[in-house]
């Protein structure tokens, strides 16, 4: 994770994050999550895995889309609030002309069959995307604090709660996410014992 | 559009939508329903379901879901009065808590928070997809999900290569 951390890039300018974050949005086809994951991770660079989760823990529990939240959080990490609205600003403009132009033509197309069945494929790809995302994103546990077998406790109460039971999102932030994050300051006061022992 | 459309009254009701957005803005939907095909009677059930295909079928974050009702509601001021309001309030408080906590980055609370919260935001991503993919049901949709799955988290192929491929096979009707 160290290597990892010490290879990181950092965009040059507001302009470089506005781009960034504008072709970003253009890929991002029934969610940004999935492309937001690769751009900034792989292809640019400019956060670890583990920050990216870090980002979205923060995007997931404020209130906002949380793309859109991930984007002024990036932003602003690297250039205070003008990077913030430079992302933000490269994450929408753009997008919404697009949405803008095609809700104005959609009456259209509407039940034009091979537009249906497109949009039905490329939703099925969509919801790939984001599982392939999330079992990439899975390796960034492998040095939480909070240890392999409670992590896999928690993913999978938090999936079965969400997808299976469908309660509320705000329930299981205040329930599981408070259960989590006193289970992860106990073992870092652990780690902070043990380590000030061995030094 | 409606010739009187109160966009002022719009913008009120949405900008407290906002900050009830925790998990996406797609979580006030049902409230935005009410608002805009309900109380005020802008939007018809069609209209207000197509916006939220149009959103989810077009690049860039699913939020625009809410300028889409916006200008069907009312033109351009109707998309500038929809927008503003969902992101206004959101925006700020993201940014606040994005200080507040980088200031505050070794402090064990917010270390906690950060660890404890990571195997959720992932599980939220796998149930995000369950979710997507239980919408449709069917074993053909199912395999395309499994296979755009498989090939985003072992393969470097291009995210709108895998896009394409899914609209060209949903366009043959094969899904």
């Amino acid at each position: 994770m160290t290597d990892e951390t010490h290879s990181l890039a950092r965009p040059s300018s507001e302009k470089e994050l506005f781009v960034a974050f504008t072709l970003l949005a253009l890929q991002g086809f029934g969610g940004v999550l999935a492309v937001a994951q690769r751009v900034l991770c792989e292809q640019k660079r400019w956060l670890t895995k583990e920050q990216f989760v870090e980002i979205l823990a923060f995007g997931q529990v404020l209130p906002g889309p949380n793309v859109c939240n991930v984007a002024l959080m990036v932003g602003d990490r690297f250039f205070g609030w003008r990077g913030a609205f430079a992302a933000l600003a490269g994450m929408m403009a753009v997008p919404l002309v697009i949405v803008l132009a095609i809700t104005a033509a959609y009456s259209q197309y509407a039940s034009n069959p091979v537009v249906a069945g497109a949009l039905k494929g490329m939703g099925a790809v969509a919801a790939g995307l984001i599982v392939g995302t999330a079992l990439k994103l899975m390796s960034a546990l492998r040095t939480n604090p909070v240890g392999i077998p409670a992590c896999t406790v928690l993913l999978v109460s938090a999936f079965v709660a969400v997808a299976i039971l469908r309660w509320p999102l705000v329930w299981i932030l205040l329930g599981l996410g408070t259960l989590a994050c006193l289970l992860a300051w106990r073992r870092l006061r652990a780690d902070t014992a043990a380590a000030a022992e061995g030094g | 559009m409606p010739p009187s459309v109160d966009l002022l009254s719009v913008f009120g009701h949405i900008l407290l939508l906002s900050l009830l957005a925790i998990g996406g803005a797609i979580t006030v939907a049902p409230d935005m329903h009410r608002l805009l095909v309900g109380e005020m009677g802008l939007l018809s059930d069609v209209q207000f379901n197509a916006s939220i295909a149009i959103a989810q079928a077009s690049p860039g974050p699913n939020v625009l879901f809410v300028a889409v009702m916006g200008y069907q509601a009312a033109g351009l001021p109707g998309a500038a009065a929809t927008l503003a309001g969902i992101m206004l309030p959101s925006t700020a408080l993201a940014l606040a808590a994005a200080r507040w906590s980088h200031a505050r980055r070794d402090w064990r609370a917010v270390r906690a928070f950060k660890a404890g919260m990571a195997p959720i935001v992932i599980a939220l991503m796998f149930a995000t997809g369950w979710i997507l993919s239980a919408e449709t049901p069917g074993w053909r949709h199912l395999l395309l999900t499994v296979a755009a799955a498989v090939l985003v988290s072992r393969t470097r192929l291009h995210l709108l290569v895998m896009i394409a491929v899914g609209a060209i096979i949903g366009g043959l009707g094969w899904v």
